[in-house]
């Protein structure tokens, strides 16, 4: 079940559009940020909210990279792999990383910690390598700037 | 040329104290120009005035602002909208989300204006949601000039009424494309739409919709304020203005600084970004994003950052996303590193781009390791004939464009890895020719 303020946080967002379907993106947003993930039962809850079926709900989170249909660590991490940041410590910030937490792109650590994800181009090219942790920008990073990050997030 | 020092306009208040308030914008005279507009004009003089300045839209295609703005139908019985869009996701830009951080009111006076000029009275500004903090400061400043009458009911009694309302993307460079905005605005899958109807007749629920980018919209106040001969005198008189350039790669300092158009590309390097890093020689600048054609250093010693300039040289300017590279780059590693970003960026929609861009992908990355095959770039070429201008919107020409030039400009790059595959013994069996079913 959605939370309650979660549902009346939708609800308030489908007065901005003459047609609720609208707020869709805006609402899984919502709910993937208090729930972690949209899991089918999710979905189905914000597609009644919205008068939708819960396929056409399905559509849209299967298309966009920033929703996630399946479970993700407690802390999700986007590095960026997009040229600017690739050509400046990006592929070394990369390899640090996956050894760093054992996996691979896409994967889970055994803790259930982090998911470390690819991101393709940040708009943050002029202070490369650059990754979103939990969808907080951090820039011009050295590997020892990274791993204080990773252990301040328990 | 004398050293070049930074003309501000767009950027002005980046850096003051608290610039994303309310406050610090209004001490700066801020929403002056709104509220004036309202009392004295009329929407047609000002679609005039954005014409006459000679503005062009700052996302990427550079089509003049005030143009688009006069293609609404004339008394529409429609709601009309205004979509700002910030979805920045070019490689190589990282401008508005500098505006949106650091001077939200700027462009929420913007927008303030031109819903008045087009005759809009609701607006979305779209912002992708990895834009965590522009996302809080556009809404709270949304707040903040609800909260002081700029938006909502009457405002400034003049009987004008405006919603405007932030919308969150979730991570996907083609809502870039306008017509997928609005797709991604109305919550359904956000593939690119057929034009025509154009936006400006039938957009957002059908409606008539201006898309204009983050950049653009900024530009509305000063021009309001300083009239439209002023922006006009700015910069290259066929394509005049204030930009926010974006530098980023090899250079000493790289960032976003503003100068008008019109400059040497070769001087913003040696200059304000303080040259190649490491003392490097420079290889090649993508000058406009990642979608534009790559310039040679020779070529890039050349050139002026203007429109016309970058006409004469087949590339353009774009989102002004300038991505330099030194002598250590392998051109066969960036191009593929590019072509995975199309390829993962590709909506599905169209076959050519669905289909042709993980191709490239595929065959870059043998070359990339050693396993190119002899007829391996005529058959990029080929795919790549077979997408551009054969799809719904332009990533897939966004996509052809560097990769081109580059194949042209470096050949030699790609046919010594050819070639050493060649020689080692490492190319794998000649494409055309089909591995019996079940060979894999």
């Amino acid at each position: 079940m959605l939370p309650e303020t979660l549902k009346s946080e939708i609800v308030e967002l489908t007065s901005h559009y003459p047609h609720a379907r609208a707020a869709l993106v805006p609402a899984l947003r919502a709910a993937q940020r208090d729930l972690g993930w949209l899991g089918k039962e999710t979905q189905t809850e914000v597609a009644s909210l919205l008068g939708i079926t819960a396929l056409e709900v399905h559509e849209v989170v299967s298309f966009y990279p920033m929703l996630y249909d399946k479970p993700v660590g407690r802390h999700v991490i986007h590095v960026c792999r997009t040229l600017s940041c690739d050509a400046c410590g990006g592929k070394e910030l990369w390899k640090h990383l996956e050894s760093k937490l054992g996996v691979t792109r896409g994967g889970t650590t055994a803790d259930g910690r982090f998911t470390l994800m690819s991101a393709e181009c940040l708009a943050s090219c002029g202070t490369a390598p650059v990754l979103l942790l939990d969808n907080e920008r951090h820039e011009n990073l050295s590997h020892a700037q990274v791993d204080k990050l990773l252990e301040a997030a328990r | 040329m004398s050293a070049l020092t930074e003309s501000r306009v767009i950027s002005a208040r980046f850096g003051k104290p608290q610039s994303w308030t309310l406050a610090s914008y209004r001490a700066d005279g801020g929403y002056e120009t709104f509220l004036s507009v309202l009392k004295t004009k009329k929407p047609d003089e000002v679609i005039a005035e954005v014409k006459a300045s000679g503005l062009k839209g700052r996302g990427g295609a550079g089509f003049s602002t005030g143009m688009k703005w006069s293609f609404v139908p004339k008394g529409t019985t429609k709601p009309v909208y205004l979509c700002v869009n910030g979805d920045e996701s070019e490689p190589g830009t990282f401008k508005d989300r500098q505006i949106v951080e650091m001077d939200p009111h700027q462009l929420l006076e913007g927008v303030g204006i031109t819903c008045f000029a087009i005759g809009a009275h609701t607006a979305y500004v779209y912002l992708r949601c990895e834009f965590a903090e522009g996302l809080r400061k556009v809404g709270a400043a949304i707040k903040e000039a609800y909260a002081a009458g700029l938006f909502g009911k009457n405002i400034g009694g003049s009987g004008f009424d405006l919603d405007v309302h932030l919308h969150m993307g979730a991570g996907a460079y083609i809502c870039g494309e306008e017509t997928s905005l609005l797709n991604s605005i109305e919550g359904v899958r956000p593939y690119p739409r057929n034009k025509p109807p154009f936006p400006a007749v039938e957009g957002l629920f059908g409606c008539p919709t201006i898309i204009n980018n983050v950049e653009t919209i900024a530009n509305i106040p000063h021009i309001m304020k300083r009239g439209a001969a002023w922006h006009a005198g700015l910069g290259h008189k066929e394509d005049p203005g204030s930009r926010l350039w974006c530098v980023s790669g090899h250079v000493n300092k790289p960032g976003v600084y503003e100068l008008e158009t019109g400059y040497s590309l070769q001087a913003l390097i040696d200059g304000l970004c303080g040259g190649m890093r490491r003392g490097k020689k420079l290889k090649c600048v993508i000058p406009g994003g990642s979608s534009s054609r790559v310039l040679t250093a020779d070529e890039v010693r050349t050139v002026t950052m203007d429109v016309p300039c970058m006409k004469r040289v087949n590339s353009s300017l774009g989102s002004a996303g300038i991505i330099v590279l030194d002598e250590s780059v392998d051109m066969v590693d960036a191009v593929l590193n590019l072509m995975k970003f199309y390829a993962h960026e590709s909506c599905g929609q169209c076959t050519p781009c669905r289909e042709g861009s993980p191709w490239l992908v595929k065959i870059l990355s043998r070359i990339a390791h050693g396993q190119g095959r002899p007829q391996d770039l005529e058959l990029i070429l080929d795919i790549a004939d077979n997408m551009e201008g054969r799809t719904v919107c332009a990533l897939a020409d966004g996509a052809c464009w560097p990769l081109i030039s580059i194949l042209t400009k470096f050949r030699h790059e790609f046919q010594a890895k050819i070639d050493a595959a060649a020689r080692s013994g490492a190319a794998g069996a000649p494409t055309g020719v089909r591995a019996p079913a079940g060979a894999h």
